[in-house]
Parts: C-alpha cells; structure tokens; sequence
C-alpha cells in the first residue's frame, strides 16, 4: 500500500523549505491558510506572509503589486475562488502583464467532498489555461508537488498550480525527476494511451492493470503540465497506441481532455475519448463516493480505453 | 534625460496646460479616448509627476523610485502626457495614442510603456496592486512611495474597498491615493448611477487619513501631500474635488466627453482656450 499524503500537505511543507531558500518568496492567503497549508510558512515567515482576509480579488490584486516590486508571490485559496472569482484579477493584474505570480489552488474537484457543488470547482484548468501567459500544472502527486512548488518560483511569469483536498497516494520515488512540459511516461504500452492527471494518475495505472487481465496493453502518461501541453508525447501515444483516454477531475470540456483533444487534432489524429465530469456540477458526498457516481473510476478508464480501441480504423 | 523638478506654482500650472494640451491633441490624433476624466485628473497628476515623485526617466525599472498606479485606467492620456514631459520617451510619441504599433495603448500597459507601473483597465484593480507594492517596500524597508488616483465612479467596485480594508490594516504609510471626484461617469453623474457621496467619510470610516481638496490647486495638491508624509501608521486617501474636462469650456461637467474624442475644429477651440487661460495667468508656452 503506497503512502498517503495530500498534495495540498506536500505544498504546505515545499513552501517553507523555499521560503529558507529564496528570501525573495511572499505568500498571501485570503483566510484558508490552515486548509491550503501555507500556515507553516507563515509560522516560519511572518514577515514574509500577507493574510489578506475573505478577498480574493484583492489578493490577486495585491500579489501582482507585490510581484511587480520584484517579488514571486505565491498566492493560494481554494481552486474555486482562485479560478473562478477572481478571474479578471488574475486575467488584467496578473496575466496581461506577465507578472510572476505563481496561484497555488486546493481543494479543487469532486474531491473537495461534503462542501458540495458550491465549492468543487470542475472548471478550473478550462479558465487558467486559455489565457496568455499562464502556465498550468496538475501534480498526480507528494512528490512531483514538492519539485512543482520549487521549480515554478524559477519560471518567469504566472502559472496555476492546481492541489486536492484528500490524502492521495504517493506515485514517484523521491529520486524521480520531473522537466516542464514534459510528460511522466508511467507504463509503457501499445494498444491504448491513458492520459492523466491529478488524482486520476493513480486510478490511470489501476486501469492499466484492468486493461492488462484483458490482455489490453496500456500506456499510461501523467500529463501534468497541462499548459505548456507535451505534444511530443501526446503524437508518440497517437502514433504508437492509436487511441487515446483522457481522465482527469475536471469537466470534460475544456481540461486536459480538451488540451490533448486540440493537440491530436492538430498531430496525429487518432480516436480519443474523455473521462472527466460530463458538464454537471457537483454534488455533497463522500470524496470517493463521488468519483463513483461522477464516474471517475479506474473501471471507467478502462471502458473508456475499451470504446476508444474499438473506434480505431 | 535627467529628472527635471519644478518647484513653483506658476511652473507647475504651465506643465498642467501643456499636459492638457497633449490630453486633446492625443485623443483628437487617435479618434477616440477619455478626455473627460483625463483632464479632470491633470493638475494631481502633474504634480506627481513635475513634483513629488522620484524616479529616473532613464532609468525606469530603478527600484528605488516612487510608483503611481493609476488605477482608472481609461485615463491613460493624462498618464502618458506625464510621462512624456517627464522624459520617459519622446513627446512625438503622443500622437500615435491606440494606433496599432503604438507602445501607447488605450489603457496603460506596463509591458509596452515605459515608466507605467501596473496595467490597468478594467476598473477597481489598480489600488490593490498599489498595495502589493506598499507591502513590498515595507517588506524590504525601502523608503519609497507608492501613489494611486482611483476615479470616484470607480469606487463602486467592490475591490476598491477590498484594498481599502488592507491598507488601513496593514498601516500601509507610504501609500497615498487620489479620489478624483469629478462626480461623472459614463451614463451619468455618479449620484443618479450609484451615489458614491462624501467617499472621504468612507474612506475614513475605513481607517485612512483623509484630506479633502480642490483638486485643481496646484498649492493645495503639493501641501496635501506634504502633510501625507507626515502621516504615520495610516494610509492617506486625498478626495480631490474635480471638474471632469477640466480647463475646455465645452468639455467641463459634460457627461457626454468621459469618451468620446474631440473633432479637428474642437481640438482647435480647446487648444486655444487652454493657450488663452496660460496668457491670462501670465504663463504661455
């Protein structure tokens, strides 16, 4: 049994160890901080740690006046607020001038649990990434989160890094290395490619393993860097599994389904179909018991990759 | 080119008349624009500018200078007029306002013009990023200043009063922002749209020092924010009671000019009118 950790803890933990590295790092929080983590490095560096109060538009305001002075800001709430009420703040303050501002987003999808649909934001990825200048990333993991965490306050300009509510499992061996852009091939196969993120990098592999009693042969690519997308790795499945999955924790409009859907169309076109929530909103419930009902089980992947082999010429 | 500072009154009227000037020229070149709120606007940011702020036009990114956010970006005449006559970049440039290849967009751009310090635009952003580079200095125990001019209609934006509770909770000091209360916007006066009275008292009510002025005195712009250096513990909100068109008879209290761009044989008539008020204050060109 993999060790459980929430990447919203990993993210927590990463920011007060760059917080000793880089005295150049702010973190701002609007009330959240003791659920988004960044708590710790607000213990650490008070100084350094700008609570900002139930505001997110200010927040997002303020993190680029702080960026513009020469600060990386990391500024967190939950995905839903980030995303989604703040957007013309992060879309006219932050992005449009290119300032380096790095949005570290939790509690994002179903996941998020008994809040309900009010507070699971499905539409996050769809919104950060279709604005110019943003980069946008979805860690599987403990560990990929820590090297994500330390390696955005070294790119230039904003990204959204999007983090979950429940303890996942750990994927990566802490040895692992990780490069922007890039995808994690996680299983080499030949019939279908599986491409995932976020918490759906786990249940990827368990329908991979699903897929494998059938005698399917499936690849398995965590796309974390949704934006920069890795084309390269999305023609090389294409070409060389000739069907593609995609599932992640998000609408299937407009995510990573939508992002690997674009690249195939302008690669190589191949069957693709989508696993992700089918344009609803959410719901209360138990984290687990929704992705039941939401669909988003390694059981689903797999079918999805059954129908996927099945549309191939 | 060096920094110039003008100290007198009378030099700092012409600077305003000339700013005023390149205000109509610009937005008469480019056909459209927001005359109105810009020169509404030109005596507080000349001031700023001629006056108060220290910066190196050479040198933009200096990071000791002082910032200015201005955070009703439509203004961008009165801006880059400043701007120009500060020396950041040739007064030519004026003319080529919102043409395409132009560093001088419709709204400011802090990635195309030199010496703008936030983009701005969409209303009700700019006093947040004031902030962030208020908390900056402070952070970094630097002296320097961070000035903001928030348009009253703009108050009705509920960021505007996000930043406001931060600044006074954060005792940001060495932030200083301009109302301009011109008391107009775009579908008409800011009382009949959503009152904004007395926003002095709200920002007080807010935590803010709070001085009321005409905004149009060059000697009062320059003893509020004398007194605003004074101030500690607190932000300084300085109301500035302005006429919207400022200084062009037809253009004054006219909700009709917030954008609409003045016509060849208007640019004419407002030109004169501002050069006439220069010679009859014993100023000129």
């Amino acid at each position: 049994m993999a060790e459980m950790i929430a990447t919203r803890v990993a993210y927590g933990r990463a920011l007060a160890r760059l917080g000793a590295q880089r005295g150049d790092v702010v973190v701002l929080d609007a009330d959240l901080s003791k659920s988004t983590m960044t708590h710790e490095f607000a213990k650490a560096y008070p100084e350094r740690f700008v609570q900002m109060g139930i505001a997110e538009q200010d927040m997002m305001g303020t993190a680029a006046g702080l960026a513009a002075a020469g600060k990386v800001a990391y500024a967190s709430t939950f995905a839903m607020f980030a995303a989604g009420r703040a957007y013309d703040q992060v879309r006219n303050s932050i992005c449009y001038s290119n300032l380096n501002v790095k949005i570290c987003a939790t509690h994002a999808g179903l996941t998020v649990g008994e809040d309900g649909g009010s507070h699971q934001c499905l539409e996050d990825i769809a919104l950060m990434r279709v604005i110019p200048n943003m980069k946008v990333f979805v860690p599987s993991d403990a560990v990929l989160t820590e090297w994500l965490v330390r390696q955005v306050a070294d790119v230039s300009g904003p990204v959204y890094v999007r983090l979950g509510r429940p303890a996942v499992p750990v994927i990566y061996h802490p040895e692992q290395r990780f490069e922007l852009g890039k995808a994690v091939t996680l299983r080499e196969g030949s019939d279908v490619a599986i491409v995932a993120c976020g918490v759906m990098v786990a249940r990827a592999l368990d329908a991979a393993d699903i897929l494998a009693q059938q005698g399917i042969s499936a690849r398995v690519l965590d796309m974390f860097s949704i934006k920069p997308i890795d084309a390269e790795a999305i023609d090389g499945a294409a070409a060389h599994c000739g069907a593609i999955v995609t599932a992640e924790e998000h609408s299937v409009i407009g995510g990573l389904g939508g992002a690997v859907a674009e690249a195939v169309t302008s690669g190589i076109c191949v069957p693709v179909e989508r696993v992700g929530v089918n344009d609803r909103f959410g719901k209360s419930g138990k984290p687990d018991q929704l992705m039941e009902v939401y669909g988003l089980t390694a059981k689903a992947v797999a079918e999805a990759a059954m129908r996927a082999i099945a549309r191939k010429r | 080119m060096p920094r110039v500072i003008l100290r007198s009154h009378e030099e700092l009227e012409e600077a305003a008349r000339r700013i005023r000037k390149h205000i109509i020229r610009m937005t008469g070149s480019a056909g459209s624009g927001h005359p109105g709120g810009s020169l509404s606007a030109a005596d507080i940011v000349t001031v700023l500018y001629m006056n108060e702020m220290n910066y190196r036009p050479e040198e933009p990114d200096w990071p000791g200078r002082d910032r200015f956010v201005l955070s009703k970006g439509h203004a961008a005449p009165v801006l880059y007029a400043a701007l120009a006559e500060a020396g950041f970049f040739p007064v030519d440039d004026l003319l080529t306002l919102r043409q395409w290849g132009s560093h001088l967009q419709g709204h400011p751009d802090m990635r195309s013009t030199p010496g703008v310090e936030m983009s701005t635009g969409s209303l009700g952003q700019g006093l947040s990023a004031a902030c962030g580079m208020a908390i900056a200095a402070k952070i970094d125990g630097q002296p320097w200043r961070v000035y903001a001019l928030v348009g009253d209609g703009e108050m009705q934006e509920g960021q505007i009063w996000e930043a406001a509770m931060t600044a006074a909770h954060r005792r940001l000091d060495n932030l200083v922002t301009f109302i301009d209360h011109n008391g107009l916007q775009i579908d008409g006066t800011c009382e009949e749209v959503k009152s904004m009275r007395n926003p002095g008292a709200r920002f007080a009510a807010f935590g803010w020092h709070v001085m009321e002025i005409d905004g149009h005195s060059i000697p009062q712009i320059m003893d509020a924010l004398a007194k605003a250096r004074q101030v500690k513990g607190a932000p300084t909100c300085i109301v500035a009671r302005t006429v919207k068109g400022k200084g062009v008879s037809f253009m004054e209290n006219q909700v009709g000019w917030h954008g609409t761009a003045p016509k060849a044989d208007q640019v004419e008539q407002a030109l004169r009118e501002l050069d006439e008020a220069g010679a009859g204050e014993g100023g000129g060109n």
